[in-house]
């Protein structure tokens, strides 16, 4: 009998190898057809109409000139606005559906919305704005610990909204009416894409179709089926055809992400032998029209005995926040590592000295120790390592930083149905989707795994809502959740062909096992069948299971686990002539647990290093603070990093005894939480004082420079 | 600020959005002096499209000579993919900044974004699909697989693109000048690594099958 626990690492077949993703070919061919790209016949192009305004009464909507134009065949307005306020630009009030793209563009000018202005608060650097009572929290006696504290440091921090840039942009195809619906959507949901749907489109719920094969990028910015969703519903209902409708790319910018951002002053008391005894932070910021929950700070070193912190948050007139991998991580990882390396230079301390002595303040001391070695070594810390500012004469400074951080990453709930045929071809339905993290092949991994077969003699069938139901793909839940159902299904399906094995064998079925394409007596290949063999015993039958990831049964059984911890250092140069920043090298260490694909969990690392370098030196929603309008919502000045630089990146996964046998942990939010405070370390240690603010474009650095520190 | 042309007030018009706008007018006047251009040089007569309202003109693309029917003012990057169900260049940026659309014309990298698809009436339009299959991938291809150089994939044609003409350009890139060639494509799911790993190899391989 096979048991759905995790095989050792000798007896593995495909799990923990570098495996090439599946849907690698269809997309290094353009063959891949994302949401953008469905093309259904009859298909309508929508356009929306965003408002102006950061905040209005809208007194009319008139799309009678829209409505008259030839080729229009469906127009919307928002009901729920008509007499009542837009609150921030780009707030969508009205579409149309026309014939063309062109003319729907066309269309879309013609609309004439009527509003009455009205003063809106854009900015969110200014705490005395803040709406509401702070959130505060206390612990021990903070007072009295920075009286006794041998070294106090105080700083400003900050880290501005910047937004997911999505490369496939917010949006969908649909086709609607009485009977159904099917929607093609760009979604990190498949299974809960059309919850609470079915009664702004007058459709069962139980009748939306979806389907997402592959997407183009999410990161935390695409859970729900949004207002685009059902407008493109409504109008696609309304004209009798499919329409498709995508979020241009300045509503994209403005719309479609948005990351929180995080200022405060931050105060850390530490004794002269460099522990940290106490920290205090009075942070704020925004989540523009949405929620704002200040991040965590301290953040891993939660463990100080003496805590302060407030959070007040400030709601402008921007467009709403959105989930961005590892939500109020980056922003708390920058505050809380920056403030930490502040306190190491006052006291003249090395930092990686300065951390390792205060690894006791975390949940895994002996982790961080150890993966805090192994990146030094990686980065050559040793050699290059030097205090704060003590970097030369030059006017290139170098200098290193370091970071930790840390995430959860358990499994979400998730079902899987696995089929064995008559044929000996295997199957698994799903409801996941890949957001080219590697889903689908590591699926197809876990599958072929418990069965003993190739990749190639296995199928894994993912991204429709008429599979069984799995989670979002959000938080770094889904590898824990896809692996550990698959692997209960495909242990329950593979356990009933054992059954029809052992009786046609003459065996105890406790004692068959699938190794290498055979049924056999486990241990012994003389007594075995083939597969297909095997398989062709079912007759006329097939085998069907079910397995269902409880994800507090699963993390018993060791098919998954929570909590990881990771380490990254970044190696700069900075010219404090001309304020740039040079990323010359970052290293990675990082524990997930058991890794199913090794290739695609390192891209994913790496991934998150580059994203991090993006934040880090150039991401910034640019707001004029009068009119509310975002005004670098293009992608010439929202600049994203390119090939030029990245340095040189480095990654080190944890593996092995100690993290193979806690199963599977996620790896999406992880990497990408430590840049922003590593590279402003870096870049503190390199120029002798720190640049308070994210991210670090030359006119922060020239003038930070220019006023000689803060403190 | 780039759709500014929305609503009543014709503040801001960028001059993509002008491009865009009066495609009618001016642009395809533009147009008319490449296509004459053409027309010439082949002994044709130049189509006169030059709007409002559709016109009706062909395009090679892969080889392939397809008709269309569209309006002047629409980018070859629109016709392409809501005309004629050629997907692979992608519309991210939609102003020349990302790389994502990246075609030949004639042999030559182009942003299909940043062009009149009545400018490329006339000229050898080439997608990443004369560049292999799924079943037979270029060198290039296979070593954008191998080194894992995609994450969700958007960004990958416009980049096999690129690269293949960094590659016809300079067989033998060292890795600066491959970060140098590639700089104006842009991947958000953070793929550099393998995608200059692939470039390095893929040019190796080249050499080793010559």
């Amino acid at each position: 009998m096979a048991s759905p626990q995790w095989p050792k690492a000798d007896k593995r077949l495909h799990i923990g190898k570098p495996y090439d993703r599946l849907d690698g070919p269809i997309k290094s061919t353009g063959q891949a057809k994302y949401a953008y790209d469905v093309n259904v016949p009859g298909m309508l192009y929508a356009k929306v109409f965003p408002s102006r305004y950061a905040l209005a009464d809208v007194n009319s909507i008139d799309t009678s000139a829209a409505e008259a134009m030839d080729g229009v065949k469906a127009v919307w307005i928002d009901e729920g606005v008509l007499g009542k306020e837009v609150r921030y630009v780009g707030q969508i009030i009205a579409a149309v559906a026309a014939e063309t793209e062109e003319l729907a563009a066309e269309a879309i000018a013609l609309v004439k919305v009527d509003y009455t202005p009205k003063e809106a608060l854009i900015i969110d650097t200014d705490p005395s704005l803040g709406s509401g009572r702070p959130s505060e929290r206390e612990e021990g006696t903070p007072a009295e610990a920075f009286e006794a504290a041998d070294v106090v440091h105080e700083g400003y921090y900050g880290i501005p909204v910047i937004t997911h840039c999505c490369f496939e942009a917010h949006g969908q195809v649909c086709d609607v009416n009485e009977a159904g619906a099917q929607f093609w959507p760009s979604t990190q949901n498949v299974s809960k894409y059309a919850n609470g749907m079915g009664e702004s489109l007058g459709v069962p719920e139980s009748e939306i179709k979806v389907d997402c094969q592959v997407m183009g990028g999410g990161f935390g910015s695409k859970f729900g089926h949004d207002k685009w969703g059902v407008v493109g519903g409504l109008l696609s209902k309304k004209a009798g055809r499919p329409v498709k409708l995508m979020l241009e790319r300045d509503l994209e910018l403005m719309v479609g992400g948005n990351r929180p951002s995080a200022y405060g002053t931050v105060k850390v008391g530490a004794d002269k032998d460099g522990n940290v005894t106490a920290i205090d932070a009075k942070l704020f910021g925004t989540g523009g029209n949405g929620g704002y929950r200040p991040p965590p700070v301290p953040y891993v070193f939660t463990k100080i005995p003496n805590q302060l912190s407030s959070g007040q948050r400030i709601q402008t007139n921007r467009g709403g926040q959105r989930a961005w991998r590892a939500p109020g991580h980056p922003q708390g990882c920058f505050i809380t590592m920056a403030a930490m390396e502040d306190t190491a230079a006052k006291l003249g301390m090395d930092a990686l000295d300065f951390f390792k002595q205060n690894l006791a303040l975390t949940n895994r001391p002996e982790l961080y120790a150890q993966e805090l070695d192994i990146a030094a070594d990686m980065i050559g810390y040793k050699e290059k390592a030097h205090l704060r500012g003590d970097s030369g004469d030059g006017p290139v400074k170098r200098g290193l930083g370091i970071s930790i951080h840390q995430w959860g990453g358990a499994g979400h709930p998730s079902e899987c149905d696995v089929s064995i045929h008559a044929d000996g071809s295997v199957e698994c339905r799903i409801g996941t989707q890949d957001l080219g993290v590697g889903t689908r092949t590591c699926v197809t991994m876990v599958l072929a795994e418990t069965m003993g077969l190739p990749m190639d003699a296995v199928k894994a069938n993912i991204g429709n809502n008429a599979y069984p139901i799995s989670g979002a793909s959000g938080g770094s839940t889904t590898i824990g959740g896809v692996s550990s159902s698959t692997r209960l299904a495909a242990t329950a399906a593979l356990n009933k062909l054992l059954d029809v094995v052992a009786a046609r064998m003459g065996e105890d079925a406790l004692s068959l096992e699938a190794s290498n394409g055979r049924i056999q007596v486990t241990g012994d290949d003389s007594k075995s069948v083939t597969w297909n063999e095997a398989c062709a015993m079912l007759g006329t039958n097939s085998i069907n299971e079910r397995g269902v990831n409880e994800p507090g049964e699963s993390t018993k059984m060791g098919l998954m686990d929570s909590g990881v911890g990771g380490c990254q250092m970044a190696d700069v140069s900075v010219d404090i002539e001309t304020g740039v920043v040079t990323i010359n090298e970052m290293v990675a260490v990082q524990d997930c647990g058991l890794i199913i694909d090794m290739k695609t969990a390192t891209t994913q690392v790496h991934g998150g290093l580059i994203m991090g370098v993006t934040y880090a030196l150039f991401e910034e929603c640019v707001y004029d603070n009068r009119t509310g309008r975002m005004l670098n919502a293009d992608m010439e000045f929202y600049r994203l990093a390119g090939l030029k630089d990245i340095g040189t990146l480095k990654v080190h996964m944890m593996t092995g005894p100690g993290f193979d046998e806690r199963g599977v942990i996620g790896l999406g939010e992880p990497p990408v939480i430590s840049p922003g405070a590593a590279i402003s370390n870096a870049v503190a240690n390199a120029i002798g004082l720190r640049v308070p603010e994210l991210p670090l474009t030359p006119d922060r650095v020239l003038n930070a420079i220019a006023k000689g520190g803060q403190s | 600020m780039s759709k500014e042309t929305r609503g009543s007030d014709p503040q801001g018009v960028s001059r993509r959005g002008f491009l865009k706008g009066v495609g009618a007018g001016s642009a395809a006047a533009g147009f008319i002096g490449v296509g004459e251009n053409t027309a010439q040089a082949e002994g044709q007569d130049a189509p006169a499209i030059v709007g409002p309202g559709d016109g009706t003109y062909t395009l090679n693309i892969d080889g392939e000579s397809k008709e269309v029917t569209a309006e002047p003012r629409a980018t070859l990057l629109d016709v392409m993919r809501n005309r004629l169900d050629v997907t692979s260049a992608k519309k991210v940026c939609d102003r020349g900044t990302c790389g994502a659309c990246t075609i030949f014309i004639d042999g030559e990298p182009a942003y299909a974004c940043s062009m009149l698809a009545l400018e490329a009436i006339g000229h050898k339009i080439t997608t990443i699909a004369s560049l292999g299959t799924p079943e037979m991938m270029s060198a290039l291809q296979k070593a954008f697989v191998k080194h894992d150089a995609q994450q969700c994939g958007f960004c990958t044609p416009g980049f096999i693109v690129a690269a293949t003409d960094l590659l016809n350009k300079n067989p033998n890139p060292t890795r600066e000048q491959v970060r140098d060639g590639l700089g104006g494509n842009l991947c958000r799911c953070g793929t550099y690594v393998g995608v200059q790993e692939a470039v390095l190899e893929a040019a190796q391989s080249m050499k080793g099958g010559a």
